[in-house]
């Protein structure tokens, strides 16, 4: 079990090691997003801006055009959300190399609460024209998918997580910009999932099985670009489709299906996330459940939508 | 100092820059006359006197430039011509559907590094890039231009702390210190006062000059890199806003409105 975030962190000390060209920034949150161990090795490479985060991607953009490979940390609230102008206006319209990667990301945040737990960053980022929007579900993946980003000249929004995670990828497995991975082939049902949502996708898929449904699982670890190609196959050769994310189903993946659903093959598409409410305090296990995001209520979603 | 230190050459160019800002204004039917006026003699100094603006073996240019007051854009295109990186013919297609002269800058346009025009930001950029270049060891300084209405932008002062703890002494600011913003004067909208001192808590090196003397916007860089360069550096320029031209000099309604022929023939001649 391992978070994202914590991933995050160990890549950029793998990296860090290998490439003395990237820089990592921060905003008093070295600890919580995992760049402290980069921090401490390379502390003429770690930027901690204090608690600013507008001008902690302004400071970003400006070395990013100077040439550095450039990773800014924070909570995805204050990311997406504080420094939202920011990234739009300097970093996307100026198409700046930036990686921003995002922690903290819906009721997976736990106890902190409402105040700190994005749940609408996947719609402001995918609302920005020209930015590109990952969503890593586990170690591997997020290693391969900030691998792929030092290849993309670009903006890039990586969205993490503070809640441990089980290993889902093998080494084998390859992550593209507008690619996702499919998990089985059953032609009953598709859950799409996203992130922290793929691991509950699988162990529902697994249950559902035993109940007597052959289910596929998309994971959209790209989810700008979205891969439509697969979405519009999913809903031609399977019967229910299912999305489930940790995030608002408004602007969400569930809606981004639903669009590319409605534009290309009108299919009813079931939406799990939160329903438009501000999240709260508690263990993201008790969330999940209070928020209906368990394997449980992907299971009844299934089965009650005939 | 790179370029011209002639101030009579470098006067006749705020000129032709003058010109060409009204008439781009004229020509696209909107724009900023009033504070791209304001700021003429500053860019003038920095991109025809000041500035290095070959590129250095990384292809990167040697000393860098962020325009913060990003609605001065017909200014900025206009010297971004007399440097070279705009054809001439192009200014007049300012801000029209068929052109690549955004109404604020976009890094689309030769020269430009990067977009700006939302208020607050383009310091974080400057820091950035002098923050590099300190990183690498590299020669040269960015320089900055921010408005004086623009310093009720939070982000500024944001930035202006991580230009102190990050000693940017390779960092020169200027503020357009035109006293007048869209809703009235700064003094009244919400103001900017004890600017010096504003600065001088924030850790940065401060002068005051007039924003519109191209010999003093001159001795204050040099000042600023031979005997204040411990710290990053802050030059409030005061200038007028519509500077140049009579009837728009320190006239608020100036601050985005296009001009008719008649007020065009006669900004034209007074600038001749």
């Amino acid at each position: 079990m391992k978070s994202t975030r914590k991933s995050y962190g160990e890549f950029l000390v793998d990296m860090g090691t290998k490439n003395a060209n990237i820089v990592v920034f921060d905003a008093d949150l070295a600890k919580a997003t995992c760049t402290v161990d980069f921090k401490n090795k390379f502390p003429d490479r770690h930027f901690d801006m204090g608690i600013a985060e507008q001008d902690m991607i302004g400071t970003a953009c400006g070395m990013a055009i100077s040439g550095k490979t450039v990773f800014t940390s924070s909570f995805a609230m204050f990311a997406a959300g504080r420094a939202y102008e920011q990234i739009r206006n300097t970093a996307a319209y100026s198409h700046v190399n930036i990686n921003i990667c995002a922690t903290h990301t819906g009721l997976g945040v736990g106890e902190d609460g409402a105040t700190h737990q994005c749940i609408e960053d996947i719609a402001l980022m995918n609302v920005i024209p020209d930015m590109n929007v990952f969503s890593p579900s586990d170690d591997i993946s997020t290693h391969k998918i900030l691998m792929e980003c030092l290849n993309l000249d670009m903006p890039k929004y990586i969205r993490l997580g503070r809640n441990e995670l089980p290993s889902i990828y093998s080494l084998n497995d390859e992550f593209h910009l507008g690619g996702s991975h499919t998990f089985g082939n059953g032609i009953d049902g598709t859950i799409f999932a996203t992130g922290s949502t793929v691991c509950t996708a699988l162990e529902a898929k697994m249950l559902l099985k035993e109940k007597g449904y052959d289910v596929r699982v998309i994971d959209l670890y790209s989810i700008k670009p979205i891969d439509k190609a697969t979405i519009i196959q999913c809903a031609k050769e399977t019967n229910k489709l299912i999305s489930i994310e940790d995030h608002s189903v408004i602007g969400g993946i569930g809606s981004i299906i639903s669009s590319v659903l409605c534009e290309e093959f009108p299919k009813k598409l079931v939406k799990l996330g939160i329903q438009d409410k501000f999240g709260k305090s508690g263990k993201a296990e008790k969330l999940y459940e209070l928020y209906n995001l368990t394997k449980e209520d992907v299971i009844e979603a299934f089965i009650m939508n005939d | 100092m790179e370029g011209n230190t002639n101030s009579k050459y470098l006067e006749n160019i705020c000129k032709d820059v003058r010109k060409n800002i009204v008439k781009m204004i004229y020509h696209a039917k909107s724009g900023h006359p009033g504070g791209s006026l304001s700021c003429v003699e500053i860019l003038v100094s920095l991109y025809k006197n000041i500035m290095n603006i070959t590129l250095d073996e990384s292809g990167k240019r040697v000393d860098k430039f962020v325009l913060s007051k990003g609605h001065a854009s017909a200014a900025y295109y206009a010297i971004l011509s007399e440097c070279g990186f705009i054809p001439k013919e192009d200014l007049v297609t300012f801000r029209k559907y068929d052109s690549y002269l955004e109404g604020h800058p976009s890094n689309k346009i030769p020269g430009v590094d990067v977009s700006s025009g939302s208020l607050g930001q383009g310091l974080s950029v400057a820091n950035g890039m002098a923050l590099a270049k300190k990183l690498d060891h590299k020669e040269g300084y960015v320089y900055c231009l921010l408005g004086d209405g623009e310093l009720e932008e939070g982000q500024i002062w944001e930035a202006c702390m991580s230009a102190n703890k990050y000693n940017l002494n390779n960092l020169i600011v200027f503020v357009d210190y035109n006293g007048l913003q869209i809703d009235g004067s700064i003094k009244d909208v919400k103001d900017v006062d004890n600017l010096n001192s504003k600065f001088e808590s924030f850790g940065l090196n401060v002068q005051k000059i007039n924003g519109n003397n191209i010999e003093e916007i001159i001795e204050a860089v040099k000042i600023a890199k031979e005997k204040l360069n411990d710290r990053p550096n802050v030059i409030v320029a005061k200038t007028i806003k519509g500077k140049g031209v009579s009837f728009m000099e320190n006239k608020i309604e100036w601050h985005g409105k296009t001009l008719t022929k008649e007020e065009l023939e006669i900004a034209l001649n007074e600038l001749n």
